[in-house]
C-alpha cells in the first residue's frame, strides 16, 4: 500500500472542520505527553518508534482501517519509517510532513473581520502552538501584531495583497515564543513599537509604545489606540483598533486569563493583572472583539479556525473574569501554576537581543505548547 | 568504567542513532558498556527512554561542542 504525505496544512484543515483523525505518534512517552497535535475529533496511539524496530505487527489491531491515518514523529525521519513499516502490512497511512517542527511553525491565515472605512483584520493562527499574531490592512498599509519569527509569512502576504508594512508591535515581551517584530521591522523599514516596561533591558531601538499612543494605518483614520494593561508582564499593553476590535495580548484569552509570574514577579503583579481586567476593560464597550495573542484548547476555535469573542460574552463566561474574591483570584494566578514554557528564560533573552541563536536552536527553544494562561 | 565499543552516529538523523545503537548492543553481553557519539539532539530523551524500556543502564550523558555521548550498561 501507499504512503503518504500529510502537511501541517491538511492537518490544520481537519482541525478547523472537526474531521476525525487517527494519529500514531511515534515519539517518546514524555515528549508526547508534554505536547501533541490537538483536534476534536482525533485517536491518539503512542508508540516509541524504538520499540517498533523490529516491525508493527503487534500494533496493527490497534490501527483502525475506516479511517485516515497519520503517524507523526519529531522531525519526520522515524514516522516515514514506521508508515512504511504499516504499509509493508497492507495498511494505507500517511506520516506528518516535517514532523512536529513543521507542525509548530505553521501559521494559518484566516479573516476575522473588516474595518470601518475599509480595510480588513487578519490573524495568523500557529495552530500547533497556539500563538496568535495580526495583520491590519488599510488602503495599501500594514500594521502587524505579535508577529512569530516565521517572518516571511507576513511579508509575502503583505506582498500578495500590496500593502506595505508600516508598523510593527509586541504587546508585550513574549516568554513562549521568538518574536519577529524586529526582523519584520529591519527589512520593512517599519517602526518596531514596545512598551517600554518590557523592554528596559533590549539591546536595539524602539519607539515606545505607550497608553494613549494612536497610529494611524493608512489614509483614513484607522486607530490604534493603545491601552497600557499590566498584568502578564508590567509592560502588557492591549490595542483597540478602529473601535471595533480588541487586541488583549496576553492579558485575556477566550477561556482563561493571562499568568503574571513568567517574569518571577507573580505575587507583584497579581494587583496589576487584576486592575487591568476588571477595571481598565470594564470600561470599554462591550461590542468589542476580542483578539487574544494565544488560545490554549482548540476548544477554542471559531467554526471557521479563528479565535474571536465579544467582550460581554467574555465578561459573562470567562472564569478568570468571574472571581469576585481577591484572595481567591491571587490564589488562582499565582498557585498551582501549570509548567513554565519550555526554554522560557532563554526566549525572554532573545526577545531583548541578548541573546542570538541560530534557527535550529530557535526551533528547539519553541518546543512546546504556549502555557501562557491560567485557568479553572 | 570500561567502555567495550564505541558507535559514531554523529551526523545521523532519527531513527538511525537508536537503530544503530540497537545493532551496536546485541553484539555486546550482559553487562558491557557501549560508548554513543551522536549529534542529534532528539536522541537525548529517546536514548534515554529506550535504554530504560530494552533494561540497559544508561550510566552517564555528557555534551561538548554539540557532540552528545551516552554510555549505556547493556542489562
Amino acid at each position: 500500500m501507499t504512503v503518504y504525505a500529510m502537511t501541517s496544512k491538511e492537518v490544520t484543515k481537519k482541525v478547523f472542520n472537526k474531521e476525525s483523525l487517527f494519529i500514531l505518534d511515534v515519539r517518546n512517552e514524555s515528549d508526547f505527553q508534554d505536547w501533541k497535535i490537538e483536534g476534536e475529533n482525533f485517536e491518539y496511539l503512542n508508540i516509541p518508534y524504538f520499540e517498533l524496530l523490529d516491525g508493527v505487527k503487534e500494533i496493527l489491531y490497534n490501527i483502525p482501517t475506516d479511517k485516515d491515518v497519520l503517524v507523526v514523529c519529531a522531525k519526520e525521519g522515524s514516522s516515514v519509517m514506521v508508515a512504511e513499516l504499516l504499509s509493508e502490512e497492507g495498511l494505507t497511512v500517511s506520516y506528518l510532513q516535517g514532523g512536529m517542527k513543521a507542525w509548530s511553525e505553521h501559521l494559518e491565515l484566516v479573516k476575522v473581520g473588516d474595518l470601518k472605512g475599509g480595510g480588513e483584520v487578519y490573524q495568523f493562527v500557529r495552530i500547533g502552538k497556539g500563538c496568535l499574531s495580526y495583520m491590519i490592512v488599510s488602503k495599501g498599509e500594514a500594521a502587524i501584531i505579535d508577529a512569530t519569527r516565521m517572518t516571511d509569512i507576513y511579508l509575502e502576504f503583505a506582498d500578495s495583497i500590496g500593502a506595505n508594512i508600516t508598523h510593527v508591535f509586541d504587546t508585550h515581551l513574549h516568554a513562549d515564543h521568538i518574536s519577529g517584530g524586529r526582523v519584520i521591522a529591519e527589512k520593512t523599514n517599519a517602526t518596531y513599537w514596545l512598551p517600554p516596561k518590557d523592554a528596559t533591558e533590549v539591546t536595539f531601538e524602539y519607539q515606545p509604545l505607550e497608553g494613549g499612543n494612536n497610529v494611524i494605518i493608512g489614509d483614513t483614520s484607522i486607530n490604534i489606540h493603545a491601552l497600557y494593561s499590566p498584568g502578564h508582564t508590567i509592560g502588557s499593553t492591549s490595542f483597540v483598533v478602529d473601535e471595533k476590535f480588541l487586541l488583549s495580548g496576553d492579558i485575556l484569552f477566550i477561556d482563561s486569563i493571562g499568568r503574571p509570574d513568567l517574569a518571577g514577579m507573580a505575587e507583584d503583579w497579581v494587583a496589576d493583572l487584576r486592575e487591568s481586567l476588571y477595571n481598565r476593560y470594564r470600561e470599554l464597550s462591550d461590542e468589542l472583539m476580542v483578539l487574544p495573542a494565544h488560545f490554549m484548547i482548540i476548544e477554542e476555535l471559531n467554526a471557521d479556525g479563528s479565535v474571536s469573542e465579544r467582550l460581554a460574552t467574555l465578561f459573562a463566561k470567562n472564569h478568570g473574569l468571574n472571581i469576585e474574591d481577591e484572595n481567591e483570584f491571587r490564589k488562582l494566578v499565582t498557585e498551582n501554576l501549570p509548567p513554565q514554557p519550555n526554554a522560557y528564560q532563554e526566549i525572554r533573552e532573545t526577545n531583548m537581543g541578548k541573546m542570538n541563536p541560530d534557527v535550529e536552536k530557535q526551533r528547539e527553544m519553541e518546543i512546546g505548547p504556549n502555557r501562557c494562561a491560567v485557568r479553572k | 568504567m570500561t567502555i567495550d565499543k564505541i558507535l559514531d552516529a554523529k551526523g545521523l538523523a532519527c531513527p538511525m542513532p537508536i537503530v544503530k545503537t540497537r545493532k551496536a548492543m546485541n553484539e555486546l553481553n550482559s553487562g558491557q558498556v557501549l560508548e554513543i557519539h551522536t549529534t542529534d539532539k532528539g536522541a537525548k530523551n529517546d536514548l534515554s527512554a529506550w535504554a530504560k524500556s530494552g533494561g540497559h543502564e544508561l550510566i552517564k550523558i555528557d555534551e561538548e561542542n554539540d557532540v552528545l555521548k551516552f554510555w549505556i550498561k547493556k542489562g
